[in-house]
């Protein structure tokens, strides 16, 4: 008997509206993702591959099916205890880097550990160390403005480890940045995959950002139309 | 964990220097002008209150004329003489009897001068409105019967004509008739109306009727009563007297007036703590505008900020934490305010007090209060926006632009 995967869900539907009017942005979806992989989710706008980005990341809560989280059952979940998942066990890129403006990437860095409910004294080293696992170590104190978009997201990807999560969900990571930039943040990605073991699931529409990936899924329509494994490019 | 989120919320509210400061407006103003207008009523009533007390109890003043009210042109009464005031002072419920005849005049000594006021009155003035020397000595019988070119003056005259000298003794002129000072009253200060009352040299009564106005009138005469005697008493023997005097008959209308000074020391009380109501009251609603306006600015807020709430929430903040936040805020700003407001307040309040000449009275009750009032303020008018925040859903919330 193996372990249960990291994330499982099954006939998983997401329809919005009623009656004529529904629409099923997700139509009985069945995905299975192990702890350690490196998954790239791709399909063109309005495939659900976002919708089904938010019921992993806990945003959203799926009509029907069930979605197993380390063989827990989450489905049924109210908001608060959502939350608490999100807090303990994920951490979010987004396309736009979504950092706190006016404050220090410190600041930023720390904010998943003050809802952790962690005294300074003990969040601080936590926020300077994952400040430095993503390379920018000096640049505590400058504010977003004072940032570039590499640098920006990687403030955003320290914010996402701080919190040690089993999963890092990233939503169009690249989607802002020169290609440079981008393969320099799809590395880091990569980096923090091998070494510190952390599951990631990255929605992309972009051929080579997918290629870092070890496992690609296609939606298409509400339904994975393409599952396969990849080298995970180098 | 609540310290740690006041912390935060004082981090969120220097981030926005410039809104916080527009939200807390409001009550800034509401505190500000509750708090100064409570002091200077506060400041007044203790000044009206000095004032019934210089006063003194128990005294009446009688006029010629029909009773009205306030300042303004009486009917044409004959004149009281003083002949009235002495039979006026053989009443059993007369303490002190002072018959006064006004009129201004310039005063003159050495090269200094000034336009003021100039009471005829006798020895009995000084009793009678409870009016102590501080140096010198009050007019004799026979200054009075002789109408002796002396003078008593007042604080405000003293320093305008002799500066630092000692006033008794030396001579002064007023208007064309040279004289000499012998008393100096103490200082009273401002009075009801916000005259100066030290503005004042008195003379013997025919002294200024002789010397001055050229005739035997006099204007009103003022009664001390006896401590034993009432004011209903003192009255109906007064005017029972003047009536027969004046040959008033029966059924016809006194043609002159008493008028109670208790009550006129009171009347003016209950004006000063209507006028402190009401205007505390317009203040109150300026607070409670300042309270609909921090919801309003923390409303705006809410929406401006959902984009934050939104990665709050995604990196793990529960509802309850977002509502907290926002609460937190909105009290910190709004005691933040009540501060700023108390001390404007106390400035404007002391500022107001030197400007007016009253005592600056500042109530320590009511500053507590204006305090809490301004955190209940708070946690009411934040409450709706910060409950909004917690009720937005992250993925719209991200999505917000």
């Amino acid at each position: 008997m193996t372990a249960p995967p990291l994330i499982d869900l099954s006939a998983v539907t997401r329809s919005y509206g009623k009656g004529e009017a529904e629409v099923r942005a997700l139509d009985g979806v069945n995905l299975a993702i192990a702890k350690g992989e490196f998954v790239a989710i791709m399909g063109p706008s309005g495939s659900g591959k976002s919708t089904a980005m938010n019921i992993i990341g806990c945003l959203d809560r799926p009509s029907s099916g069930t979605y197993r989280f380390k063989g827990a059952e989450l489905q049924a979940l109210g908001n608060d205890q959502r939350a608490l998942i999100r807090r303990n066990y994920l951490g979010f890129i987004f396309q736009g880097f979504n950092l706190l403006p006016r404050t220090t990437a410190l600041e930023n860095v720390e904010l998943p550990l003050i809802y952790k409910g962690l005294p300074p004294e003990a969040r601080l080293p936590l926020a300077r160390a994952a400040l430095e696992k993503v390379g920018l170590s000096g640049r505590e104190a400058h504010d977003p403005a004072q940032l570039s978009g590499g640098q920006q997201q990687r403030v955003a990807i320290a914010r996402a480890l701080a919190g040690n999560p089993s999963v890092i969900l990233a939503d169009e990571p690249t989607g802002n940045l020169d290609s440079h930039r981008s393969h320099e943040i799809m590395q880091l990605l990569q980096t923090l995959n091998r070494d510190e073991g952390i599951t990631i699931v990255m929605v992309t529409h972009e051929e080579d950002i997918a290629a870092y990936a070890s496992r690609l899924i296609v939606f298409t329509d509400g339904r994975i139309t393409r599952d396969e494994t990849t080298g995970g490019r180098t | 964990m609540l310290w740690e989120t006041v912390r935060l919320a004082f981090r969120a509210i220097i981030r926005n220097k410039l809104r916080s400061f527009l939200t807390v407006l409001g009550v800034v103003i509401g505190v500000a002008s509750v708090i100064a207008m409570v002091t200077v009523g506060q400041g007044s009533s203790a000044q009206v209150s000095a004032n019934v007390a210089s006063l003194g109890t128990n005294v009446l003043i009688l006029r010629p004329g029909k009773q009205t009210m306030g300042p303004g042109p009486r009917d044409n009464a004959t004149p009281f003489t003083l002949r009235d005031a002495d039979a006026l002072s053989t009443l059993s419920a007369a303490a002190a009897v002072a018959p006064t005849a006004n009129t201004s005049a310039t005063v003159v000594a050495g090269s200094a001068n000034r336009a003021t006021q100039v009471t005829g009155t006798t020895a009995g003035y000084l009793a009678a409105t409870n009016w102590p020397l501080v140096t010198g000595r009050n007019f004799s019988e026979a200054e009075e019967r002789a109408a002796a070119p002396v003078c008593i003056i007042a604080e405000t005259v003293r320093k305008s004509l002799f500066g630092a000298t000692d006033p008794v003794g030396q001579p002064m002129r007023v208007k064309s008739v040279s004289c000499t000072v012998i008393g100096l009253l103490a200082p009273k200060g401002t009075g009801s109306f916000g005259q100066d009352q030290d503005d004042l040299v008195l003379m013997p009564i025919r002294t200024v009727q002789k010397r001055l106005e050229g005739n035997d009138d006099v204007e009103r005469i003022t009664v001390a009563l006896r401590k034993s005697v009432t004011a209903e008493r003192g009255i109906r023997d007064i005017a029972a007297l003047m009536r027969d005097r004046r040959r008033i008959g029966i059924g016809q209308e006194d043609d002159f007036s008493v008028t109670n000074m208790a009550e006129v020391a009171s009347m003016l009380t209950s004006i000063n703590s209507v006028l402190t109501g009401l205007l505390s009251s317009v203040a109150a609603v300026s607070l409670l505008v300042g309270g609909i306006g921090i919801m309003n600015i923390m409303l705006v807020s809410v929406t401006e900020r959902t984009r934050e709430i939104g990665i709050r929430l995604a990196v793990g903040a529960t509802s309850a934490q977002v509502l907290t936040q926002f609460l937190v805020e909105a009290v910190v700003l709004s005691i933040l305010g009540g501060t700023i407001g108390i001390a404007l307040g106390l400035g404007l309040a002391f500022a107001a007090a030197q400007f007016m000449a009253i005592p600056f009275a500042p109530q320590a009750g009511v500053i507590a209060l204006a305090f809490c009032f301004s955190a209940v303020i708070g946690v009411v008018f934040g409450f709706f926006p910060a409950r909004r925040a917690a009720r937005l859903d992250p993925i719209d919330a991200l999505r917000h632009q």
